[in-house]
């Protein structure tokens, strides 16, 4: 729980992820990329719950940024010297930035359905584009040859991932550090407020719609330095990060885990990916049927996510 | 100057006309009723100043200066306040932080985006005195929801009071508590500083009465009488639209 009666300090349940992170790295070195994949859809799900679980922003066009992201990073590597992996992920940021604004001053007046239809068209129009855009982006085939420099001038991207897991990671941890602060600054309680009860706010004084936009700017931000992140580890980028699917599946790893609660967003890509990586080498077609199971039962059972049945221990407390 | 005025203030939805030429002041530090039977637009009257309806024409003031299409948040900044007739609060989260919220978007603070909103002290601080000038102070850690519905609206006006408005607008701000906690919430308004002008929206009458010092009579969006609350008990035209059917 964040606010102005909320303790903002660390506890000491907050490094587990951390630790969790770094233990991974050393002990299954074979499973770096899926990792660095990981730690990827883990920075997306923070971005989504930023506006999700904190400002009650229901969207599913979240992909349209992540996409914008994934591309612009793509773009850079593949067709221009732009190599260093730094100055893409701050180009795709840039991009995603100003999408963000954009499309967020356009629909954040409008609310639940037509605000959903409305995320959704963006992501549909952008995935459009990349599809018939293929001078630029490849197409249907994707864009392949993304070239990634070393990072800082000096750590190559290895065949093993452990370049590319370090820096997800620590991409990561910049993210949730930002995310954190934001939560328990009075712009989090404020974004609560509106979640909770916009007429209220309204009636308070507060200017509902521009702070919407601008935590709507800063997730798309975050979620296009994800994107970003995906190609530049793939060193490949394809039609699968736009549109309607994408947006769904960081959707569910999010209610999966647990909305609004900072570490729902934690758990949930991991057990999405880490299910879907399983079921996938034993039923290739039939993956996506253990995931829609999953839900139901995390649905019907435990409301609050994964990470809600740890209320349960904790007396209906949000701990985590 | 007057802290709220309207000038010919109308309202219609269609052939439906809920304000018709509405002339009111409300003096600086007044205690001031709107009364009226149900559907007499007085909701629609209080949505209308506050900036949550347009108006079809006439003219809004707020301290003078003309706010008729300025949107609620300009309005709010310019000191007005407001209370719901149902309670309309942050329901899962404690009382402080519902008071803090108002207090934070006055005093401009929040829209930081770093310090922990529980470091800044000077505006728990308020909030907690606010409280406890309202004898809240053992229900700040409280959820809204597991407040008993007295308390809540009392939280309300702890709100309102939380931006320092200049006016306040009360509307029913005893609807839905019984009867023997009403005494409370009217001890409450009495204990509010005076230079706040108040327009209060009340059905009680005994409330109404003890409280204010001015009475408007609204029947149909057209403001009937308005007068002392001596003037409004002898009215005739009152006693028959209003008083009379009230208390027959």
């Amino acid at each position: 729980m964040s606010g102005y009666s909320a303790d903002p300090r660390i506890r000491w349940t907050e490094w587990l992820p951390w630790i969790a992170a770094i233990a991974f790295f050393f002990l299954l070195p074979g499973y770096l990329s899926l990792g660095a994949r990981i730690l990827i859809f883990i920075l997306f799900a923070l971005s989504l719950d930023l506006i999700l679980g904190y400002a009650g922003i229901i969207t599913l066009g979240h992909s349209a940024f992540f996409g914008l992201g994934a591309y612009t990073a793509g773009a850079l590597g593949a067709h221009t010297a732009v190599t260093d992996p730094l100055v893409q992920l701050a180009a795709a940021a840039t991009l995603s930035a100003l999408l963000g604004a954009a499309t967020g001053a356009v629909i954040l007046r409008t609310r639940a359905l037509t605000l959903l239809m409305l995320t959704l068209a963006i992501t549909a129009i952008l995935l459009e584009i990349a599809n018939k855009w293929t001078s630029m982006t490849g197409g249907a085939d994707g864009l392949a040859g993304v070239k990634v420099g070393e990072l800082l001038g000096w750590f190559r991207f290895d065949l093993y991932g452990k370049t590319a897991f370090v820096y997800c990671l620590v991409a990561l941890f910049v993210g949730w550090w930002v995310v954190r602060r934001i939560i328990y600054s009075p712009y989090g309680a404020m974004l609560t407020g509106i979640r909770e009860n916009t007429t209220r706010m309204h009636a308070i004084g507060a200017p509902v719609y521009w702070r919407l936009v601008l935590i709507y700017t800063i997730s798309a931000t975050m979620a296009g330095i994800a994107g970003a992140l995906l190609t530049q580890v793939n060193q490949f980028v394809g039609l699968n990060v736009l549109g309607l699917e994408p947006s769904g599946d960081v959707l569910v790893m999010l209610i999966l885990g647990g909305v609004g609660r900072l570490y729902g967003a934690f758990i949930g890509p991991v057990v999405y990916i880490v299910v879907q990586d399983t079921l996938a080498k034993q039923y290739p077609e039939y993956w996506y049927f253990g995931i829609g199971v999953l839900l139901i039962v995390v649905v019907l059972f435990a409301r609050g996510g994964i990470l809600g049945i740890a209320d349960v221990f904790t007396r209906n407390k949000k701990t985590l | 100057m007057y802290s709220l005025e309207t000038r010919k203030l109308c309202k219609s939805f269609g052939a439906l006309t809920v304000a018709d030429n509405i002339d009111f002041r409300l003096e600086p530090g007044a205690r001031h009723a709107l009364i009226g039977p149900n559907g007499a637009g007085k909701t629609t009257f209080v949505n209308m100043l506050m900036g949550a309806l347009a108006p079809s024409s006439g003219q809004i003031l707020l301290g003078g200066e003309e706010v008729t299409r300025a949107p609620q948040s300009a309005r709010v900044r310019r000191g007005l306040g407001r209370t719901f007739q149902i309670t309309t609060l942050f329901r899962s989260l404690p009382v402080l932080d519902n008071v803090a919220l108002a207090v934070a978007e006055r005093s401009g603070l929040a829209t930081r985006l770093w310090r922990p909103a529980s470091a800044h002290q000077e505006v728990i601080d308020e909030s907690l005195s606010l409280l406890a000038g309202l004898g809240l102070s053992d229900d700040a850690a409280v959820r809204v929801t597991d407040l008993p519905y007295g308390k809540q609206r009392l939280v309300e006006i702890a709100i309102a009071l939380g931006l320092r408005p200049k006016v306040l607008l009360l509307d029913e701000p005893a609807a839905g508590v019984p009867s023997q906690e009403t005494e409370k919430i009217l001890m409450s308004l009495e204990r509010l500083p005076p230079d706040i002008a108040i327009l209060i929206i009340e059905h009680d009458m005994d409330l109404v009465f003890r409280f204010a010092h001015r009475i408007t009579v609204l029947v149909q969006g057209v403001v009937l009488v308005e007068g002392t609350p001596e003037e409004i008990a002898r009215d005739k035209r009152v006693h028959d639209v209003y008083l009379g059917e009230a208390h027959a």
